[in-house]
């Protein structure tokens, strides 16, 4: 380790009915969390559930209106200097100046956290190059494509690397390629031994990260565990169907929900349906089941459960207007 | 497009993550010199932020000499001595809402959080950027002066006159800015920052000394332009440039410089801690 302290506590993040009112809104509403240090922790949940808040008071950008908070061991508001100094956040929207170029964000950065003139121009072209934005380096940001800026924006996060990285919904809006660049900086710079918090609306994302999982919603935590656990409480996943002609749907459906005793979803398609399955290796039986009655079957698959889903299974109710509104951005 | 496979054994990104020795905490002085370079890097990067409000003191000297001029004064020429000193003051101080502008912008776009997060002395961000865009003022200054000179301006105070005449303008440019930064940290949009501090300097400038002498006015308008401060530093600039300021002219601005930074310097630093 390049600088010494005390030794790490156990928790790098420890809540207590941490609360934050905007306009008589909860916005977070008594969340406890218990984040251990060396971790990838994810904070699952739609827009405006309280991700973006929590991660900001955590950050100490915001004040709590109640409970308590402590990170890397520091109070959040009475040493909210000490935890900004071994902390970083990259934030919803990338926090980048669209009017400098790559490289002199990195290096009015570096200079901020106290590298002289030529150590932060030394330090940021070694993220430029890392990132695979050498080439753009002498660019104006505004011109870079979502997964550029994105890049940019966690390499500014960790010109010193921090013990402790906010990342809050780190790839919304990234094509697959690049999201999959910024789950292996995730992975890198957690395996080099930061704790990382990220904030997700995607199972998935938080299933490939996150050694814990906290599903937030409506500003309270409704389930947290593994991966693993959360999984086995929403149900394996989900089997989509496409049957060959529109006419085979009614049969297919009676099919399915006789043999899962479950409700069985009629998508837009008429061609497609779906439906939630506890036991994977029932899917097989019920494919040859639907074959010998003749069903014509053009596609299926047997897909993750989607946020969707989980929450229907842990709250009872769908996700109300998913993708609508930006999280509160206050 | 540049986008260089990333892989998790990528070396170089790992030896990008264990970096060496973490530097000691940033001085005061260095984060708001950090700033003001930041301020100064969008000056050459957007020139053209300084397009629309350089372009409407430049159209009103242009204006007043050559249309109103020979009518307002003795002739073109005449009038263009006194004219400047004024111009000069109306495209600093409507350069000034860009600071407002600006800030709101970071506010707006994340970048503030940023650095709102960073382990360095609070105030920086703002004292700094506020330092930076003093060079901004400058490059305004320089473009009223040089076309003043270009089209026959000749100060009796020579070069002393006019840069203490601009660093007068800059030091009360200083002091206003700060009422932007608290707007800026009010008001929700970059737009409604930049309407507000027009709709705020337009009359003020336009009743004032700058154009039209106040003897001509009516006795109620004159009282107001009496009283209104950049009547009050057009008078001390147009003294410094011409040798005929008296110490209570400039002492005046330099106190309401000095009060303006002592009111909403604090205000801003305040909103600047607690904004949501």
């Amino acid at each position: 380790m390049p600088h010494v302290h005390r030794p790490a506590p156990e928790l790098a993040i420890e809540t207590s009915g941490l609360a934050k009112v905007f306009n008589k809104t909860h916005a977070v509403d008594g969340v406890d969390l218990a984040v251990r240090t060396g971790t990838v922790y994810g904070l699952l949940g739609p827009n405006g559930a309280g991700k973006t808040t929590t991660v900001r008071m955590l950050a100490t950008l915001i004040r709590p209106d109640g409970g308590t908070a402590r990170v890397l061991g520091h109070d959040v508001l009475d040493e909210a200097d000490a935890v900004r100094s071994r902390v970083s956040l990259t934030g919803q929207f990338a926090s980048v100046d669209e009017d400098l170029t790559g490289r002199e964000n990195l290096v009015l950065l570096g200079r901020l956290l106290g590298y002289s003139r030529a150590e932060a121009r030394a330090r940021a072209d070694e993220l430029l190059h890392a990132f695979g934005l050498a080439e753009a380096a002498s660019r104006r940001v505004r011109t870079y494509s979502g997964g550029m800026r994105r890049r940019l924006d966690i390499g500014a996060s960790i010109v010193i690397t921090p013990d402790m990285l906010f990342l809050d919904e780190p790839t919304t809006g990234l094509d697959p390629h690049s999201r999959n660049q910024v789950w292996a900086i995730v992975r890198t710079l957690a395996a080099r031994g930061t704790t990382v918090l990220l904030t997700t609306q995607y199972l998935d994302e938080a299933d490939q990260l996150a050694d814990r999982i906290a599903v937030i919603d409506q500003g309270k935590v409704i389930a947290e565990g593994t991966p693993g656990d959360l999984k086995a409480s929403v149900g394996a996943g989900t089997l989509h169907l496409r049957v060959s002609t529109p006419d085979a749907r009614p049969s297919a459906e009676q099919l399915l929900a006789q043999a899962l005793n479950v409700e069985v979803r009629l998508a837009s398609d008429p061609n497609a349906l779906s439906a939630p399955v506890s036991d994977p290796g029932r899917v097989a039986h019920l494919l040859a089941e639907l074959s010998r009655s003749g069903v014509p079957i053009a596609a299926f698959s047997l897909g993750q459960p989607s946020l969707d889903e989980a929450f229907l299974a842990l709250t009872g109710r769908p996700v109300g207007n998913p993708a609508a509104t930006k999280e509160e951005a206050a | 497009m540049t986008t260089a496979p990333i892989t998790t054994d990528d070396a170089t990104l790992r030896t990008a993550l264990s970096a060496g020795p973490r530097p000691p905490r940033a001085s005061a002085l260095s984060a708001s010199q950090a700033f003001a370079w930041r301020a100064l890097l969008k000056i050459k990067h957007v020139p053209e932020q300084l397009g629309d409000v350089i372009g409407i003191p430049v159209l009103f000297t242009l204006l007043f000499t050559y249309l109103f001029g020979g009518a307002l004064a003795e002739s073109t020429g005449t009038y263009l001595q006194s004219l400047l000193p004024g111009t000069l003051v109306m495209a600093v101080l409507l350069v000034t809402v860009y600071t407002g502008v600006t800030l709101n912008t970071d506010v707006a776009t994340g970048v503030f959080d940023r650095f709102r997060s960073l382990p360095i002395w609070r105030p920086a961000a703002i004292v700094g950027g506020l330092l930076g865009d003093l060079g901004r003022y400058l490059v305004a200054s320089t473009l009223v002066i040089v076309l003043g000179l270009a089209l026959g301006f000749r100060p009796d105070g020579g070069v002393v006159g006019v840069l203490a005449a601009v660093a007068l303008v800059l030091a009360f440019a200083f002091g206003l800015s700060w009422i932007w930064t608290t707007l800026a940290l009010i008001l929700r949009t970059p737009s409604a920052v930049q309407n507000i501090g027009l709709l705020v300097l337009f009359p003020l400038t336009f009743a004032s000394n700058v154009f039209v002498d106040p003897k001509t006015m009516p006795s109620w308008l004159q009282a107001f332009v009496d009283v209104n401060p950049v009547s009050q530093l057009v008078s001390a600039a147009r003294g410094l440039m011409h040798a005929t300021a008296t110490a209570g002219q400039v002492g005046w601005v330099l106190l309401a410089a000095t009060a303006l930074t002592a009111v909403f310097a604090p205000l801003t630093m305040h909103l600047y801690r607690s904004k949501n």
